[in-house]
Parts: structure tokens; C-alpha cells; sequence
């Protein structure tokens, strides 16, 4: 009994709590109002269903939410990852089909289903350039001594130029049926973008978990100064984390692009970079750095994602769903009021005595 | 309520007076005569260059105030203003206002230092031009919007050259009527809230509607592929088989959504109906491909159309306050051979 006690209390007051009680209300919340909304199905051999959706729509954001966890945990933030994402769209849809903008060729040519560049260099092209992109906004930071808002400010405005560069100004839609396993594709009949998704997770874990970096990136986001009289290496882990962000950036590209068969610079994107951070506060971490969970963060965006869903899954008018999402998220940063969460502890623990 | 605008014209006009000292003078006593409708302010800006006879293409001085490159639609329009300019011989001054209205504010100001015949913007926003167009209007210089409107005076504008988003709604409509004369249930996707384009393209398909169609579920896309399939699928989860049409603001939201439907493991453009605005290239693809049935034509070629209003303008022709621009409705049929002359 009482280790039960001990372990439901860590599990409370661990960071993944409060995220889950998030979810777990929308679920419920569709549990009653959402009819089929956890209907699962077998279609051509893989699972089906809103909750699928979910996942799969919400895979750029969770793996954008991994990267931005780091950068805030030092108590940065990166606001270009939007702009890297259609960065990383363009560099890879136009490697594939390289009609650009401006020359007409002919549809039948436009159409093929064949690609310009090998895969595989398609797609390390586009994490390259997604990398340069973080490596840039590390330096800034890191080197540059810019404030992170200001400096990953830049990239975010003239991200989205560069991405038109690219493109010349079009949308390029791509017709290389390989390309779209990235986003479309089912393994073992769950969503490709969930094992991307995975991977991109451990390794995250492992890097920060396993050896002495995650707690470097906590430290300095606790205290610069005291971190680097204790002689860590603050430039260059501030380094790693804005690369990082740069190739979470880069892979949410190609899963945006390859998903929806195209790059398209001014959209692809667009306002990732807000939802991202929210995911990171509703997983908890703090916006002035110090600890955090990646796990948190994923669930963060999860989270995000079903309220989108769900909001079209109930049919709330257009033109209101964006104030509807306001309050959802409102409520949810309620329960990280430190104020709000003493109240319901108290209760709580009253409960206990009573009985 | 004329009272109370022309009065924080005044106010805006006494701040900026205040804040750049010198522009005041010309701008204050002009107020009184100026202030009369387009018909006659046209001939007024033509008073001095009538006397040399009619203007041509060749001595005609244009300014344009694009408003950026946010779509491929736009791209196409900007492409045909400067072409035009280059084929017909006019002197064409453009800018590019990267979306912002303080880039188009300041552009049309140095037009107007620059003394061009004719200015043309399309209007990032509808609201905050009353003052750069009444400094316009002073130097008698006249203004046609073009593609999108302004919330002015109908007398700070000579014309307004763009398309009838409300038709292009009505039509579209119309086109459903053909594809479901049986009726049945369709879906909508909205652009982006608020958007000109979204509201009229929403009330204009209303209006032409047989009553045997029902719109069961609308919301918005935000114009884009993503969302449009995202919306989609959300669609399906819910009315599946149900729906027998879906009736999209723009093309790309219907591209997103034909591959919702093909995931969902229906057919588009058979089982579910399909007719869209914009006829853009990918379009054009997909109706070959018979996967979407009908896009009906925003046409942003406005170049000749709008050099030929600029023309009439200076002779001091009377021209329409509102001059829709040309367009039509494409089907799968000609699809395959209108596409390779398609420039956007």
C-alpha cells in the first residue's frame, strides 16, 4: 500500500502528469461528444481513424516540440523553426522535381514519377540545409551573444524568403511516389511518421540522458555563469541545441512536404513555431529554462493536436474554432498555475484524511 | 458619419502635419474642391496633358504598388503587369511591399513624388488608406485598385479593376446544381476567416444553390493544401460515405482534400464531387488525372485589362467604377489541352 502511495505520488508530481490529465480530459471529451472518435478500423492493411490523424498530423509538431524542448531547457528559444520547415520542404521537393517556377514544361514531363537526385540525397540535402539553418542560429547565440528571441528572429523572417528563392515563388508539387512513404506511408500498419517520431525521440533521450549533455543543457539554463565557472562548455552546447532544433526543423519539412505532395514556401509551416513552444509549456517545461521532458513536450503536442482534431471532429464553426482553442489552452495553462495546483493538491489531501 | 471620417481624415492629416512639418500646406486647401466624384476628378487630373492631344502607351507613366508574392496566383499577376508594360511600351514603376501596408503607403508616396499618370495597388488591407490616397487625390493623381478593394470613399478611387468573388461563389454554385441535379450532401472548405475572397465566395455559392443541396458541414482551410486535407479527413471521420460533393474557396484546398478522399479510399471526382475557384496549373492536372470536376477561373492576367483602364483614365474616358476582370469555367473535357498554355 504505501508503495503504491509512493508511486502514484511521483507519478503526480512527475512533469508527464499534468500533460496527461490534458489529454485524457480531451479525450474524454470526445469519449462523450465525438461519435466513432475511437473507432480503430483496418483499411489496405493499416489502422484508420481519427486517433491515426492525430498521430499523424501531429508528428511535425511532436518532432519540432523535441527540438525546441532543448533550446528552451537552456533558456533560448527558437522561433525560425517554422520558416526552417519550408526551407527544408523546398530544398527536397525541388531536388526531386526541379521545374522551376518559371520555365513551363510541358505536363506530361511534370508529372512523372521520377526524381531528379537519388532519395537519399534528397533527403540529406534537405537536412543539411535545415542543420546550416540551426548552425546559424546557434552562432548568433552562442558566439553572436544575441538575445535567442532577436537572433532565431532573423530566420524566421528571412527564412521564409529564402524558401520562395528555392521555390521561385511556386509551389512545386511533387508526383515521386517514393518521396511520400515519408509522410503517407504505413509500417507494420501504424503511421510512418510515428516511428520517425520515435526515432528522433530516443535519440534525443539517449544523447540527453545518457551522457552528461542533458545535464549541461539543464545547468545552464538554471545559471550561464555558474555553468561555465564549473567549466562547461556553454557556446558549444548552445551550439548543439540550435543545430538540433535546425534538423527537428528540417525533418518536420519533409514530413509536411512529402505529406501533402508539395512545397509550399509562404504555408508550409506556418505558426509552427508558436505551436511548438505551446506544446513545450503544456509538457511543462519552464519558458526560463532548467529542467525538462522530452516525453512532456511530445504529449504537449499530442495534445495540441487532438484539440485541432477534435474541433473538426465537432463541427465548431470556422469562424470560431480559433477562440474555442484559446480557451481550451487557457484552461490547460491554468492547471500549471502553481497557485491553481496547490488548490486542487489541498483538496485532494483533504480527501485522504477524510477517509 | 461622412462628417466623422472626413474629421479623422483631418485629425490624421493635422498629426502627420505636426510630425513632417512641410507637407502640410498643399495638403489642406485642396480638401474643399477636390472632394467630388471620379467622373469628374478624372478629367480634372487630365486638364494639363489634353492639351498636347491624347495620351498613348508610349508617354504613359505608371506606378504599381504590388502588395508581395504570397501565392502562385500572385506571382502570375505581378508577371502579366510587368510583361504588358514591357510589350505595350509603358513606363511602369514597381514595387514589391513584401505584404506590409507601410511598404505600399510608402511606394505610393514616392509615386506621387515621382509624378506618375496613373497609380495601381491592390490593398494589402481594406482600411487605412485614406490619407495616402487623398494626398494622391490632391496631386491629382487618380488611383485603380486592382484585385482587392479598399474601405474608402468611393470618390478616392477612379475604378476598382478585380474579380467578383460573389460570381465566382455564384458560379460555382451553379456548377454543383449541374453535377448534383438529384441533390445530396456536400461540404465545404472555407478560406481563410475573414478574407474578401472566403466571405464571397461563401455567400455567392448560397445564393445560387438549389435547395435540394445541403451544406452539412463548412469550415475553414486557410486556403492551403495542408489544412484543406487535414479538414478533409476530418470530414470523412465524421459523414463518410455520406458526403456526395465537396465544394472547395481555392484549388489548393481541394488538391489537399482529393488526397484525404483517395486515402479514405473513395474516388474524387466520382463518388465525391468536386468543383473549386482559381484554375491554377495543379488543377488542371487533377481534372486530367479526373479527379476533380470543375475550377471555376480567378483570373490574375490583369495586366492588359488594367493598362487599358490606365489609358482611359488619363484621356479622361469615362470609365466603370468597377470593371470585373475576365473569366470563365473549365472543365475536365478541354483540361488536357487549355494546360500547356496555363502560366500560373
Amino acid at each position: 500500500m504505501a508503495q503504491s502511495n509512493s508511486l502514484w505520488r511521483r507519478f503526480t508530481t512527475s512533469q508527464v502528469f499534468w500533460p496527461l490529465v490534458a489529454l485524457g480530459l480531451i479525450m474524454l471529451f470526445n469519449a462523450f461528444f465525438t461519435p466513432n472518435f475511437f473507432k480503430l478500423e483496418i483499411k489496405d492493411g493499416h489502422l484508420f481513424g481519427s486517433l491515426i490523424d492525430i498521430i499523424n498530423r501531429g508528428a511535425p509538431l511532436m518532432v519540432l516540440a523535441i527540438g525546441m524542448t532543448m533550446v528552451i531547457a537552456t533558456a533560448g528559444v527558437d522561433l525560425s523553426v517554422g520558416a526552417v520547415v519550408a526551407i527544408s520542404a523546398a530544398v527536397a521537393t525541388v531536388l526531386i522535381n526541379p521545374a522551376l517556377g518559371n520555365t513551363l514544361i510541358a505536363s506530361d514531363k511534370l508529372v512523372e514519377n521520377v526524381t531528379a537526385t537519388p532519395l537519399p540525397v534528397v533527403i540529406l540535402a534537405a537536412l543539411v540545409a535545415a542543420a546550416l539553418c540551426g548552425l546559424w542560429n546557434g552562432m548568433l547565440v552562442s558566439r553572436g551573444r544575441i538575445e535567442p528571441m532577436v537572433a532565431t528572429l532573423v530566420l524566421m523572417v528571412a527564412g521564409r524568403g529564402i524558401a520562395q528563392l528555392i521555390t521561385g515563388g511556386q509551389i512545386i508539387t511533387v508526383y515521386y511516389t517514393p518521396y511520400f512513404f515519408v509522410g503517407n506511408g504505413y509500417l507494420a500498419g501504424v503511421p510512418f511518421t510515428l516511428f520517425i517520431v520515435a526515432a528522433v525521440g530516443l535519440f534525443a533521450w539517449l544523447l540527453t540522458r545518457k551522457t552528461a549533455i542533458g545535464m549541461f543543457v539543464e545547468s545552464i539554463g538554471i545559471n550561464v555563469k555558474s555553468s561555465f565557472y564549473s567549466g562547461i562548455d556553454e557556446k558549444n552546447i548552445k551550439l548543439l541545441v540550435y543545430t538540433f532544433s535546425g534538423i527537428c526543423a528540417g525533418i518536420a519539412g519533409l514530413i509536411v512536404s512529402s505529406n501533402i505532395k508539395s512545397a509550399d514556401a509562404n504555408n508550409a509551416g506556418l505558426g509552427f513555431e508558436l505551436d511548438a513552444i505551446l506544446a513545450v509549456v503544456i509538457g511543462g517545461t519552464l519558458m526560463t529554462g532548467g529542467r525538462f521532458s522530452l516525453l512532456a513536450s511530445i504529449i504537449g503536442a499530442l495534445v495540441i493536436q487532438s484539440m485541432t482534431t477534435t474541433m473538426y471532429a465537432i463541427g465548431v464553426p470556422a469562424m470560431a474554432a480559433q477562440a474555442v482553442k484559446a480557451v481550451v489552452v487557457m484552461v490547460v495553462i491554468l492547471l500549471y498555475s502553481e497557485q491553481f495546483r496547490t488548490v486542487i493538491n489541498r483538496l485532494f489531501a483533504r480527501k485522504e484524511v477524510q477517509s | 458619419m461622412k462628417v466623422s471620417k472626413v474629421l479623422l481624415v483631418v485629425v490624421i492629416l493635422a498629426t502627420l502635419a505636426a510630425l513632417v512639418g512641410c507637407a502640410a500646406p498643399a495638403a489642406a486647401p485642396a480638401t474643399s474642391n477636390q472632394a467630388t466624384t471620379s467622373d469628374q476628378a478624372a478629367p480634372a487630373d487630365q486638364a494639363a496633358p489634353a492639351e498636347q492631344g491624347k495620351k498613348t502607351y508610349k508617354d504613359l507613366v505608371v506606378g504599381y504598388a504590388q502588395l508581395g508574392a504570397e501565392s502562385e496566383w500572385r506571382t502570375a499577376n505581378t508577371a502579366s503587369i510587368k510583361e504588358t508594360a514591357d510589350e505595350l511600351g509603358v513606363t511602369l514603376k514597381f514595387s514589391d511591399a513584401q505584404q506590409k501596408q507601410e511598404n505600399q503607403i510608402k511606394a505610393i508616396r514616392s509615386f506621387i513624388a515621382q509624378g506618375v499618370d496613373v497609380i495601381g495597388v491592390p490593398p494589402v488591407v481594406e482600411t487605412g488608406w485614406e490619407t495616402v490616397f487623398k494626398e494622391a487625390q490632391d496631386a491629382g493623381i487618380p488611383i485603380i485598385l486592382v484585385d482587392r478593394r479598399a474601405d474608402v470613399p468611393e470618390d478616392m478611387y477612379v475604378s476598382y479593376l478585380g474579380s467578383d468573388f460573389v460570381e465566382e461563389g455564384r458560379k460555382a454554385g451553379n456548377e454543383m446544381n449541374k453535377l448534383l441535379p438529384d441533390g445530396g450532401k456536400i461540404v465545404e472548405l472555407v478560406g481563410t476567416v475573414g478574407s474578401a475572397p472566403a466571405n464571397d465566395r461563401f455567400s455567392g455559392f448560397r445564393e445560387t444553390l438549389n435547395p435540394n443541396i445541403e451544406i452539412i458541414d463548412s469550415q475553414s482551410g486557410d486556403f492551403t493544401r495542408a489544412k484543406g486535407k487535414e479538414v478533409m479527413e476530418a470530414f470523412l471521420k465524421k459523414y463518410g460515405n455520406e458526403i456526395t460533393a465537396l465544394y472547395a474557396h481555392n484549388d489548393d484546398m481541394a488538391l489537399g482534400a482529393i488526397q484525404a478522399i483517395e486515402e479514405y479510399g473513395l474516388k474524387p471526382g466520382e463518388d465525391i464531387k468536386i468543383v473549386s475557384i482559381d484554375a491554377v496549373r495543379g488543377a488542371f492536372q487533377a481534372m486530367i488525372d479526373g479527379k476533380l470536376n470543375v475550377t471555376v477561373e480567378c483570373n490574375p492576367l490583369l495586366g492588359p485589362q488594367f493598362y487599358d483602364l490606365a489609358l482611359k483614365v488619363v484621356n479622361g474616358e469615362e470609365v466603370p467604377k468597377w470593371l470585373p476582370s475576365a473569366e470563365s469555367v473549365y472543365y475536365p473535357d478541354n483540361a488536357a489541352e487549355v494546360l500547356p498554355t496555363r502560366q500560373y
